[in-house]
């Protein structure tokens, strides 16, 4: 997991160093005060009391400028309490101005280095999504894409901080302190051999047992919101069924859920709080006696014990500390694991490198087999053969789930089939690049998508470089012209995110007019005219027919009407081809083709058209 | 955990009303009041003991050193303690140290009863409260008028939930026992530490002004910049979730490199106003942390200058040693107690608007008139029932007390209704229309001329002035809601179902339903056949609105909600429009057999769904511009003809 961390840190390794440099370097110069301090109390109790020095001190004679060093069992004087106070105490000084310093651009290395790690990771991500095939889109679905490159790659981003400062400081400051105790008091430092263990072990069993409570308690939270929720969403439903004392019964019990498992994950850490602080206290305990028998013998001074207080605060607190984040590490993972799986996905379509491009729209589909799930007991399309001349205009009908979208989809390989093949210009769509497949054939999907900017951006997806007149006539053709001039701003309506601002009906023209303005080889138009209007919709096909002698254009519609005049029109049931043929021979051959008529005919009156 | 939290915490506007807020706050816990005060008393006893414990240090240290004859030192001030320090005796001594580290072992052992006691009624008031606040707001939610829903984003109300009623929480929980409990530490040392030394005190005066600047210093830079950060974040959040719902479009447009690009610009963007943010909360820590180890150092050596000039240098050994100690002590507390009082800010603020929803009036009833079961003898006559027969009627009490009976039918009339959501929008312009019971009359007209809005007046779910509608003859304001809603049944546009299984969902319209009636209706709403099919049956779990199933499933599931409500009206707004016509043609069975005998309104888009009505008004702006049946309307060549033949497109 801390590699899969590290990888994100590309570009800004050297900041991530520096960082757990500087937070080394804090941490062993904040480990050294105590010492310090140690020093300059020993030395004034040695003096104050006239007992001779227990170690030896050295010290610098400000007057002289040089290091003068007292040995051990000498007496010290005045003047040189004076000196080794001063000494000490400029040490102390410039040693925690230096942590501070060091502490404060670890953290700034720390933010640079965070902050560039997500902006990487999110890179990554999107990245790799742009790579993705229609297939793994599917598999991912959008909403858990966007969470996992916002939130997750956030929650990585704390645990990377989290990993080169604290991950770091915590263990450095046990080692580190431990290592100072010993040195300082070999005699008392046996006490941490019990402390740390034990604190480990209460921390660990803690961390072990509270985190499924909370997990629980987490989760009944979520539920009570839910049922908030679904309240909301539905209370039309609820007040209409006058149900608002049952949907309170329901509310009333996921609270108290939440606050009897809140009850029980806090009692449990509330009982566990008196065992850390018996460690803590009783460690200070233990130093007080068996320090104060040593002072009590002179065979120590009260600085030594002071400094071993303050080191047994940091020792502890690092042990607990080390527990703390072990935790959170562990319940990042899932974030980081959920990011992962993005990246380690491998795009299911693998592009062909040829150059080929599309120059006629011939398309021929050969024993096509396809499934969504790869499964072949589960087809969604099932033995298709079926040829379209280039310029011919094709109408699909069926019903939902008969598989006309997935037809269609093959064509600019958005997916791959399972077992035949799908020929563009006469060649396997699988040996083009799928730039320049998609270059070649234009599709208007069913769930058409406008995006935040103006109406003319919007449209130069479709060729970044067309001029103003393409863009007026791709629009008169798609019979979008008049209501966009209609809008105070023409071509420059600025449209809201997914195109919020214009009516289905207008959306649905205006993704036509993009998808002209490629000018390709073949036009798919997948149920895209269902909110236009029939006048409308006859005005676009015929513009269509007139626009590119050579274009192929095949039509996914409900309304027959929409169809009719098509050069071949195929019918889908159940993901075969049912029958294929003009309308007339359709009319006097295939029954659902009539049934389909004739349910939509029915009480329309002669000539309604 | 701090990464939310602190984001949260930049969008807290500063509370309208203080005060107010704050006591009504406060008065969440007054049923606990007894229990707070004696919680707030072990605060204090807490705290006297964390700086008992380390004062006696002092004297500890101070004890094992003196020699005999410094007895113008006062240690303990107990005068047999203080005697047994001066003794010179080695053994004298280790008895001084047992007695002395004894007292300090019991005033921990007290520190940590009172704080076990402590916690665990905090976390019990907390809880309790919590939970109290949430059943009070849910329950007044519920009964807000459908306009509030109507004009608030769910969002928003969400939010009172998720967001303020947390803030809310942690006020009671953490906020009040740790801001008290962080002024006593403070205020307690200080004055433990002015006994000891008042040079040392007056140099740690200093420590928290310069730590107080600091916090507020940085805090502020830190809080500003995370505001921007917060924007930048919904920047790149927009641009991700419009590129990836989106990314077939992409796709198909070849623009995968165009994408990249525009994500790049925001990328950078945000790495840049994310590494100021983060600067600053990422620095606060160690300049704290490291201040007070200045003050560490300055504690020693100006204690040492002092202990110098002295008349009992060997006093300050033992002080110095209790101040580094109470260094320790009271950083936190001033860290913290910034950050306490945000908290305070956020919680008021929070809590102002949870109040504010809790004060929006709830929805007025005040009909008098209910629905009974009701015996029909042949006669006509009325009378009520106390178990279900199959008929109902409206019990009308009168003021002279004489209680009067009258069958319910299902008889709509509008007489002249005008109405409009705000004073200066009408919606509806003198809408007259009746329905006979058994009928079906449906409304046909593009979004916003007024079809759902007519329904939403006949169940009460907003109010015309009064007499407008009748209901068998009943002005419907009198009708008490409940009963009135009760008699009709909605099946909507958009289905809701809950979480539970599929009989649950069925038994919604009706709690008291059997089993057997469940499947009846289900049956009769055509729906038994997939429901059979699904892996559990009737039992199967539906989650999250039922995502599980189909759009054609879910509608079905709500038509056999409505059948086993088993009302005299049906209302049916737009119940068809979002299904093919094949999934239409099973659904149009189900609703036929639910429809047969009741009174229906029928909102549609589709035109096949309301061909066969008694009567088809055509609403455009508010007005009914044409009725009759599908016959008549076709004959007149208007509206509705252009819109049968699809010369004219709803929107």
């Amino acid at each position: 997991m801390i590699s899969k961390l590290l990888k994100g840190a590309k570009g800004y390794e050297l900041p991530s160093i520096f960082t757990i440099v500087f937070v080394l370097l804090e941490t062993a110069l904040e480990v050294l005060l105590p010492m310090a301090m140690a020093t300059i109390l020993n030395t004034m109790q040695v003096f104050s009391t006239a007992n001779p020095l227990l170690t030896s001190v050295t010290y610098l004679d400000w007057s002289q400028f040089q290091f003068v060093t007292v040995q051990k069992g000498a007496f010290v004087t005045a003047e040189m309490l004076k000196h080794i106070v001063f000494t000490y105490g400029v040490v102390m000084v410039v040693f925690s101005a230096l942590s501070l310093t060091f502490g404060a651009v670890a953290g700034r290395l720390c933010a640079v280095a965070g902050s560039g790690f997500s902006k990487n990771m999110r890179k990554f991500l999107f990245d790799k999504v742009q790579t993705f095939s229609f297939a793994n889109i599917d598999k991912f679905s959008t909403a858990s894409l966007v969470t996992r490159i916002t939130t997750d790659v956030n929650r990585a981003q704390q645990s990377f901080m989290m990993l080169i400062r604290t991950v770091v400081r915590a263990p450095a400051m046990l080692i580190f302190s431990t290592i100072m105790a010993l040195i300082n008091a070999t005699n008392l430092a046996w006490v941490f051999l019990f402390a740390i263990p034990a604190l480990g072990v209460i921390m660990a069993v803690l961390a072990t047992k509270v985190h499924p409570l909370f997990k629980q308690m987490l989760k009944n939270y979520d539920a009570m919101n839910a049922c908030v929720q679904e309240d909301l969403t539905a209370i039309r439903v609820v007040k209409a069924f006058v149900r608002e004392d049952y949907e309170e019964q329901k509310y009333r019990k996921a609270a108290e859920d939440v606050r009897l498992s809140q009850l029980k994950a806090e009692k449990l850490m509330i009982a566990m709080n008196p065992l850390t602080s018996t460690v803590m206290y009783g460690t200070v305990c233990a130093l007080l006696i068996i320090g104060g028998s040593s002072i009590v013998q002179g065979s120590m001074a009260s600085g030594t014990l002071t400094a071993m207080m303050t080191y047994s605060t940091q020792i502890l607190s690092s042990v607990m500390m080390i527990c703390f984040i072990a935790v959170q590490l562990v319940m990042s993972r899932a974030s980081i694991d959920r990011i992962y799986e993005v990246l380690d996905e491998t795009p299911s379509i693998q592009d062909s490198a040829s150059n080929k491009t599309v120059n006629s729209g011939e398309i021929v589909f050969q024993d096509v087999d396809f499934s969504y799930s790869n499964n072949k007991d589960n087809l969604t399309l099932q033995g298709i053969n079926l040829h379209i001349k280039s310029g011919q205009s094709v109408g699909i009908i069926g019903g939902t789930g008969d598989g006309k979208s997935s037809l269609v989809q093959l064509i600019p390989r958005f997916y791959d089939v399972l077992s035949g093949r799908v020929l563009v210009d006469g060649t396997d769509v699988r040996d083009y690049s799928q730039h320049n497949l998609r270059e070649g054939v234009a599709m208007v999907l069913q769930k058409n998508l406008l995006f935040s900017g103006t109406i003319k951006e919007n449209l130069k997806w479709g060729n970044p470089d067309a001029t103003d007149e393409e863009i007026v006539e791709a629009c008169k053709i798609a019979c979008a012209h008049d209501f966009i001039m209609s809008f105070p701003d023409g071509y420059l309506t600025e449209l809201g995110q997914g195109g919020v601002n214009v009516s289905g009906g207008q959306k649905q023209r205006l993704c036509i007019a993009r998808a002209l303005l490629k000018k390709p080889k073949i036009m798919i138009m997948d149920d895209s005219t269902s909110a236009v209007d029939t006048a409308t919709d006859a005005s676009i096909r015929s513009g269509l027919k007139t626009l590119a002698k050579g274009m192929t254009t095949i039509i996914i519609a409900q309304r027959l009407t929409s169809v009719q005049d098509c050069d071949q029109i195929v019918v889908l049931d159940d993901g075969k081809i049912d029958a294929v043929g003009t309308h007339q021979q359709l009319m006097e051959s295939c029954s659902i083709y009539q049934e389909a008529y004739r349910s939509q005919q029915k009480g329309t009156v002669e000539g309604g058209e | 955990m701090a990464g939310p939290r602190k984001g949260r915490m930049m969008h807290a506007p500063r509370p309208q009303n203080f005060k107010g807020t704050l006591l009504r706050l406060v008065g969440f816990l007054k049923p606990h009041a007894g229990k707070m005060i004696f919680a707030l008393c072990l605060v204090f006893v807490q705290i006297l003991a964390n700086i008992l414990a380390t004062a006696t240090l002092t004297p500890l240290i101070n004890g094992l050193t003196v020699k005999q004859g410094d007895f113008a030192v006062k240690l303990t001030g107990i005068a047999w303690l203080d005697n047994l320090a001066y003794s010179g005796v080695a053994e004298d001594k280790l008895s001084y140290l047992g007695i002395m580290v004894g007292a300090i072992a019991c005033i921990y052992a007290t520190s940590l009863v009172v704080n076990y006691v402590l916690n665990r009624i905090l976390v019990s008031i907390s809880t309790t409260t919590m939970t109290e606040m949430r059943n009070q707001l849910f329950s007044h939610m519920q009964k807000l008028p459908l306009k509030v829903f109507d004009t608030t984003t769910h969002g928003d109300l969400m939010s009172h939930y998720t967001n303020d009623l947390d803030m809310m929480n942690e006020f009671i929980a953490r906020c009040i026992p740790q801001l008290v409990s962080s002024v006593f530490t403070i205020v307690g040392v200080y004055t433990a530490m002015f006994v000891l030394s008042w040079q040392l005190a007056l140099l740690m005066l200093a420590m928290m002004v310069i730590m107080l600047l600091v916090v507020k210093g940085i805090g502020g830079k830190s809080r500003k910049n995370f505001v921007a950060l917060q924007q930048t974040v919904g920047k790149i959040n927009g641009y991700v979730e419009e590129m990836i719902e989106g990314q077939k479009v992409v796709k198909a447009f070849n623009h995968e490199q165009q994408s990249v690009d525009g994500f790049e610009v925001i990328n950078d963007d945000l790495c840049q106003t994310a590494t100021r943010a983060n600067t600053y909360s990422n620095i606060m820590g160690p300049i704290m942390n490291n201040l007070s180890h200045v003050f560490y150092a300055l504690v020693s050596v100006v204690g040492a200058l002092v202990a110098t000039s002295a008349e009992n240098p060997i006093v300050y050994v033992g002080i110095i040693a209790s101040f580094l100690m109470y260094i320790r002590n009271i950083t936190q507390p001033i860290q913290q107690i910034s950050q306490q009082i945000n908290l305070v800010f956020m919680a008021i603020a929070g809590g102002e608007r949870v109040f504010k929803l809790m004060d929006t009036p709830a929805e007025v009833d005040e009909g008098y008139v209910t629905l009974v079961h009701a015996n029909i003898d042949q006669d006509g006559n009325i009378t009520e029932s106390a178990t279900r027969t199959g008929k109902w009627a409206w019990k009308h009490p009168h003021s002279d007390g004489t209680i009067t009976y009258t069958e319910l039918k299902g008889d709509v009339r509008f007489d002249d209704v005008t109405f409009g959501y705000t004073e200066e929008k009408v919606v509806l312009k003198n809408i007259s229309l009746y329905a006979t019971p058994g009928q079906k009359i449906a409304f046909v007209g593009s979004t916003g001329a007024g079809k759902t809005t007519i329904t939403n007046l006949i169940n009460r779910f907003y109010d015309v002035p009064d007499g407008r509608i009748r209901y068998d003859g009943i002005n419907i304001t009198k009708i008490k809601k409940a009963d009135l809603r009760r008699s009709l049944a909605m099946v909507l546009q958009e289905t809701h179902l809950f979480t539970g299984t599929v009989m649950e969902n069925i038994r919604y319209g009706r709690l008291d339903a059997t089993d057997e009636e469940c499947i009846a209706a289900a049956k009769c709403a055509n729906a038994h056949h997939f429901i059979k099919h699904l892996p559990d049956g009737y039992n199967t779990m539906l989650t999250r609105d039922g995502e599980n199933l189909s759009q054609g499933q879910r509608q079905l599931i709500a038509i056999a909600r409505a059948a086993v409500a088993d009302p005299p009206v049906l209302i049916l707004d737009e119940a068809t429009s979002s299904i093919d016509t094949r999934t239409e043609w099973l659904i149009e069975k189900g609703m036929d057999a639910l429809m047969q005998g009741r009174t229906t309104f029928v909102i549609a888009h589709r035109l096949s769904t309301v061909r066969n009505s008694n009567a088809i008004m055509v609403l455009e702006q508010g007005q009914i511009i044409e009725r009759g049946d599908h016959e008549d309307l076709i004959a007149q060549k208007g509206k509705y003809y252009q819109l049968y033949t699809g010369m004219f497109e709803l929107s």
